[in-house]
């Protein structure tokens, strides 16, 4: 009985996206547009450095400390984790990234950031720049990898080599924005102290 | 498992270019940004797009029950972000050739991101599944 435990053990239930966040999000997102609308610095400044803030220390601390040790974990253990975490990650990352860059730009517009003249007007083109690459990989490699993944896992019989190959797409992208983010930090704390 | 067309390379190429003309208009606030770099910009991720489009609909042995599910739900998530980016142009008076050319832009990455998300889930599932 120990034995068949061990040797197979029991798939995760995996749910693509979890329901019981959505609330939580749209509460989020209703905040982010009231915060527009009314154009209140207080608020603006809130999302900017609240979403911003955890959007650098997920992306860091995915890509330096969980994505190493992922890396180095058996696929079966991979997925066990993959199974309770991206699903998490699906909801939190696309949140925190509208609510950081939405209350930025307009926080931006509102503190005249965005009337700097050059050479300080290039702090703000180098973020734009890192945001736009950032943005090319979470959404173009490691987002659809991320939702492969989760499907790969709810098959009756998943492909380990399928979940491996996406899985070590997943660890080196988390990487790079992980890397990027530092850049980010570069930037922001420049610009805030111009 | 099968070659199939760079469906996912063409997708992310597309969304490069789009990224590359918000940054464009971006680095050039508050004046307008150049407005033959901006149609260039869009005409080539159109093209692409479409291109994609055609390679995805040519497809054979596909899982298109998974690829219109995933796209489905990832038109709906990437239409509220692109509805929150369209207000702030609108809300702050972006206006003109300015406003036409990043709301094409959101168009062409509203069908581009859901296409590429459908295809990533799709090509490893199986013809005719769920």
């Amino acid at each position: 009985m120990a034995e068949a435990l061990v040797t197979a053990p029991s798939k995760p239930k995996i749910q693509i996206v979890p329901l019981r966040g959505l609330p939580v999000v749209a509460v989020v997102i209703a905040g982010l547009v009231a915060a527009i609308a009314t154009n209140k610095l207080w608020a603006l400044d809130f999302y900017h450095v609240v979403g911003g803030g955890m959007w650098t220390a997920l992306d860091l601390f995915l890509g330096l400390v969980i994505g190493p040790i992922l890396a180095r974990m058996s696929v079966q253990a991979r997925m066990e984790f993959s199974a309770r975490f991206m699903p998490k990650m699906l909801l939190i990352m696309p949140t925190l990234v509208t609510m950081t860059l939405a209350s930025g730009w307009q926080l931006a517009r509102l503190v005249g950031v965005l009337d700097l003249t050059y050479p300080q007007r290039w702090w703000v083109n180098a973020s734009f720049i890192v945001v736009g690459v950032m943005a090319v990989i979470a959404i173009g490699i490691l987002e659809p990898a991320n939702i492969a993944v989760l499907f790969e896992m709810r098959k009756p019989h998943p492909d380990g080599e399928i979940i491996a190959r996406l899985m070590r797409r997943f660890i080196y992208t988390a990487g790079i924005t992980g890397v990027m983010q530092i850049a980010t930090l570069i930037i922001m704390t420049r610009l805030a102290s111009l | 498992m099968r070659r199939l067309p760079p469906i996912a390379e063409i997708a992310v190429a597309a969304m490069a270019l789009i990224i590359v003309g918000g940054i464009t208009v971006a680095s050039r606030l508050p004046r307008p940004a150049p407005l033959p770099v901006l149609v260039a910009l869009v005409a080539v991720a159109a093209l692409l797009v479409l291109a994609d489009v055609v390679l995805v609909s040519r497809l054979h042995d596909f899982a298109w029950p998974v690829f219109f599910r995933v796209a489905k739900w990832s038109a709906l998530a990437y239409a509220v972000m692109y509805g929150i980016l369209e207000f702030t142009f609108v809300y702050d008076h972006v206006h003109g050739y300015t406003l036409v050319m990043l709301t094409l832009m959101l168009v062409i990455i509203a069908v581009d991101i859901p296409l590429l998300f459908g295809f990533s889930v799709a090509r490893y599932a199986e013809a005719g599944s769920e």
